[in-house]
């Protein structure tokens, strides 16, 4: 078992690796080859692929948990290694040292991840449709609000980022803050809500600037924007 | 050491690095991979700024323009991410690990003995045996590339030897936190 592979030979350039395509995010719509990381290695050969179904070195996705979709992927994209993995004689081969109940297991292993991915990733789909941006006026004086947006972050918003352009935007000032229920929420102070709503509207028709940029995904149909007025004889700072 | 991680939670903190600790870093880089400092040069340019993140659990990592090219816990070794090994792949003394093991690799569990001495296995002969603490890349029966980064808690003739117990402490493997932040 000793004598194997050890590399002895002085280091080359860059070796090319390929990299199982389509990322988590994009495995229905097709599959989109992301650059390779490394490109800022000027001399290297760029050749690597990147992106995923599930991002390993297309050898490993039989441990991966969508087979079925890395093959389907393979087979399309480079019909050679996808022959050379999961051809006949491949299969009966890679089994190699391996016991066939044990083999028989790990594939039913793997089928069973694939399965739970698979309704994992159902269901935040239907999560997604489901979930809603509340956008809330809040009364925190007489005649003064807050406007707090929460829920943005299941249409891949970065908070922190849309906060200041929030910010900017209104020329108000504007935070992530933790919500009790254990989400986060961007609080803008002043009342933006019907501002807010226009914005998002635009951004999904695809006008507006570089801040509206940002909540392009955010459907508009989803938002909702709520009144909460306060609390008579709260603990709140000043009283009326 | 990357089973959960996530760069928007984990990270505390991103700074350049002095010069004189870069020229450190360095030094210790030569010193602990096999690649030659032409070789260094083409993955850390001179002139480049490598960026020191810091991250929870005395984790740093070293990325150049973003991109994570080296890790280290507190004052341990510094270990080359694995997509870096993948593009050199000789820089890291190999160990290879038999079939029935990569499940369990790929589900985060350190590397056990009896999966480098079985019949897929493989370790460096006797003559090139490397000590308790060596930073290697784990290879994978019947696979080209490395599956994982580790640090060997035994030397090989121990591992060969005892043949029981923890044999390689894996710190990052495919498909782990630290393989899917492609860019930080």
């Amino acid at each position: 078992m000793a004598d194997d592979e050890q590399p002895t030979q002085p280091i080359a350039g860059p070796s090319t690796v390929l990299y199982c395509q389509g990322t988590r995010a994009t495995l229905v719509g097709g599959f989109t080859v992301l650059t390779d990381p490394f490109c800022f290695l000027r001399h290297a050969r760029c050749t690597t692929l990147f992106s995923a179904v599930c991002s390993l070195p297309p050898e490993y996705c039989e441990f991966g948990s969508h087979l079925s979709k890395c093959k389907a992927w393979l087979e399309d994209a480079y019909p050679g290694l996808y022959q050379e993995y999961y051809s006949e004689e491949a299969l009966a081969s890679k089994v190699g040292t391996l016991s066939l109940d044990k083999q028989a297991k790990l594939e039913a292993d793997v089928a069973k991840a694939e399965a739970k991915a698979e309704a994992r990733a159902a269901n935040e789909e239907k999560k997604k449709a489901a979930s809603k941006v509340i956008i809330k006026r809040i009364e925190r004086q007489k005649r003064k609000y807050v406007t707090s947006i929460a829920g943005l972050e299941t249409f891949g918003v970065d908070l922190k980022k849309a906060s200041k352009a929030l910010a900017q935007r209104f020329a108000t000032s504007a935070a992530v803050s933790k919500t009790p229920a254990g989400g986060e929420e961007i609080v803008v102070a002043g009342d933006v809500a019907d501002d807010l709503l226009e914005l998002i509207e635009d951004a999904s028709e695809g006008k507006g600037n570089k801040t509206s940029a940002m909540f392009k995904d955010v459907p508009p149909d989803a938002c909702e924007i709520v009144e909460e007025k306060k609390k008579k004889g709260g603990a709140g700072a000043g009283g009326e | 050491m990357f089973k959960k991680f996530s760069p928007s939670t984990d990270i505390a903190g991103q700074s350049a690095l002095k010069s004189s600790v870069q020229r450190s870093i360095r030094a210790q880089l030569l010193e602990t991979l096999s690649i030659d400092a032409e070789t260094l040069e083409q993955i850390w340019p001179k002139k480049e700024n490598l960026i020191q993140v810091k991250c929870r659990e005395h984790i740093t990592i070293f990325t150049l323009h973003g991109v994570p090219l080296f890790f280290q816990h507190f004052d341990d070794k510094i270990m080359p991410s694995l997509r870096l090994v993948h593009k050199y792949p000789s820089m890291l003394p190999h160990v290879k690990i038999d079939r029935g093991a990569i499940r369990y690799l790929f589900a985060g569990a350190h590397m056990m003995c009896p999966g480098f001495t079985s019949a897929g296995g493989a370790l460096p002969p006797a003559d090139a045996a490397l000590p308790a603490g060596t930073v290697v890349a784990v290879h994978c029966e019947g696979k080209e590339h490395a599956a994982a980064v580790g640090i060997l808690k035994l030397s090989t003739e121990d591992i060969k030897k005892v043949n029981k117990g923890v044999g390689v402490e894996i710190a990052t493997h495919l498909g782990d936190d630290f393989w899917n932040v492609q860019k930080i």
